[in-house]
């Protein structure tokens, strides 16, 4: 299927799935056609209710999508799912089998699933991934559930790229207290305990609540602490219920606008980053004397750093 | 950016009823680590799973580990569904106990290379990497 960048949105825009499909591969190639696509794609996205899932590899994040979006699916009968995991540092690839814990949930109508690889991120969400959400956002979908899993500096990003973060942790491991020392625990606005049908989950739970009692860094109200199991479904309607209230009933745009300015601030000054950052590249390449300075001691990374900024700004970036 | 360079995406899946999916998790880990991005789904998928699933991850390839004498049955329904929804351009390939004489008229039809269990790993995956660049320059060509 081969479509100009205008067809594809008029044809993602009608809720055409395989145009959806495919407008997803080209948003997360990126590149000048991805970035066409997306500034078609934009103005019309913004509608949808952003739910963010994550947290330790094997909680059981996949699971509880699948409970918890057909909980959902009453309320947001259009609803996509976007499974993101690692890809490998080493070989690019990914096996990516979050698909394998959603089979009821593909079963409904209306439920479009997509699995990505973080490409080149440890396994955060990166550009492309917000950009895929746009996709899927301007595609009409009500409600796009995104699942990362929580390592290094990822949990922040699905912070800002989502209205609610739910964390799911669970005894074991990968339990709440490794996650509250990754700092996992800060942006949740839900926090599922999950798999209450082993033992230890109300410890987990107890420990959790204690520990936000401690702590003094979190400026927002602690978030709910909720157990639930996806083996058995037990506390998934509790979850959901949780979701709804914090999700209200205004316009999204409106209930999430703070959070909205700030990730929207984050994704420009990102941008601006990672430009400025190729900027730089090309003028080192092209004066190779800034860099035989350093390494000479004759001048600091950081006066190299201002000299590289000034000569941006005065567009001698050749 | 090109096609070329986009990392190549499979799903592998195993249709049918049959027991366990052992083939199928290797095939898996061996396509990821020649640096695919693997679509796994697991037991017991239907052709109409197998080819949402295809669709909606826009893969350009489908593997299929089939160890239950329906392979025939299977790949003839996989394929007619895959047509139907215009996804000509998908490669379906895939692997399992299925005769030569079979295999033969399987790939008639529009079926790729199968794969026997004594087959190489190595051999699958340079043949879903060739076959999938061939594609890709196909439809590059078609677009300019
Ligand atoms: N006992 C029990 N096992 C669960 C529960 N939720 C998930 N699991 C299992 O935990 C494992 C990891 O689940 P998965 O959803 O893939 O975790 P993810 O890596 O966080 O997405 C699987 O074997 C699941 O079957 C639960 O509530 N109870
Ligand atoms: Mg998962």
């Amino acid at each position: 299927m081969t479509l100009s960048a205008a067809d594809l949105r008029d044809r993602v825009l009608a809720g055409d799935r395989r145009a959806v499909a495919r407008a997803i591969t080209v948003l997360e190639r990126g590149g000048d056609d991805g970035a066409a696509l997306h500034a078609l794609l934009y103005p019309h996205a913004g509608r949808a209710l952003r739910l963010g899932v994550t947290g330790p590899p094997g909680a059981g994040k996949s699971t509880l999508v699948d409970r918890l979006a057909r909980e959902l699916h009453g309320d947001f009968s259009r609803l996509a799912v976007l499974a993101v995991d690692p890809s490998s540092p080493v070989t690019h690839g990914a096996l990516l089998g979050d698909r394998i814990r959603m089979g009821a949930l593909q079963e409904l109508p209306g439920v479009f699933v997509r699995s990505m690889a973080s490409r080149g991120l440890l396994g955060g969400l990166g550009p492309a991934a917000l950009e895929v959400m746009d996709g899927l956002d301007a595609a009409g979908f009500d409600l796009v559930l995104v699942e990362t899993v929580g390592v290094g500096q990822s949990e922040l990003d699905v912070a800002f790229a989502a209205d609610i973060t739910l964390v799911v942790v669970a005894p074991g491991a990968g339990d709440g207290i490794q996650a509250l020392k990754a700092g996992l625990l800060e942006m949740a606005d839900i926090v599922c305990v999950n798999k209450s049908d082993l033992g230890g989950a109300e410890t987990v739970r107890n420990d959790l609540m204690a520990a936000f009692e401690l702590s003094s860094a979190r400026s927002e109200k602690a978030p709910a602490i909720l157990l639930a199991s996806s083996k058995t479904g037990e506390g998934v309607g509790a979850l959901a219920a949780s979701v709804r209230e914090l999700a209200g009933d205004e316009d999204f745009r409106i209930r999430f606008g703070e959070r909205r300015r700030r990730a929207a601030q984050r994704r420009i000054v990102g941008g601006l980053q990672r430009e400025a950052g190729h900027a730089a590249e090309r003028v080192l390449e092209s004066d190779p004397v800034l860099v035989t300075s350093v390494v000479d001691g004759l001048m600091t990374p950081r006066a190299a750093s201002h000299e590289v900024f000034r000569r941006i700004l005065k567009g001698e970036t050749s | 950016m090109n096609h070329a360079s986009a990392p190549i995406r499979v799903l592998v899946a195993k249709p049918g009823l049959d027991g366990h999916d052992r083939g199928a998790k290797v095939v898996a880990a061996a396509l990821r680590d020649a640096g695919m991005e693997v679509i796994y789904t697991g037991l017991r998928q239907t052709p109409e799973m197998i080819v949402r699933t295809a669709l909606e991850e826009d893969v350009d390839a489908i593997g299929l580990s089939i160890h239950s004498g329906a392979h025939m049955v299977l790949f003839r329904k996989v394929l007619a569904m895959l047509r139907e929804e215009g996804m000509d351009d998908v490669l379906l390939t895939g692997g399992g106990i299925i005769p030569e004489d079979d295999a033969r008229t399987l790939a008639e039809e529009g079926v790729g290379r199968l794969f026997g269990p004594g087959a190489p790993l190595s051999d699958l995956v340079k043949y879903i990497r060739e076959e999938v660049e061939a594609r890709r320059k196909a439809s590059e060509m078609k677009e300019s």
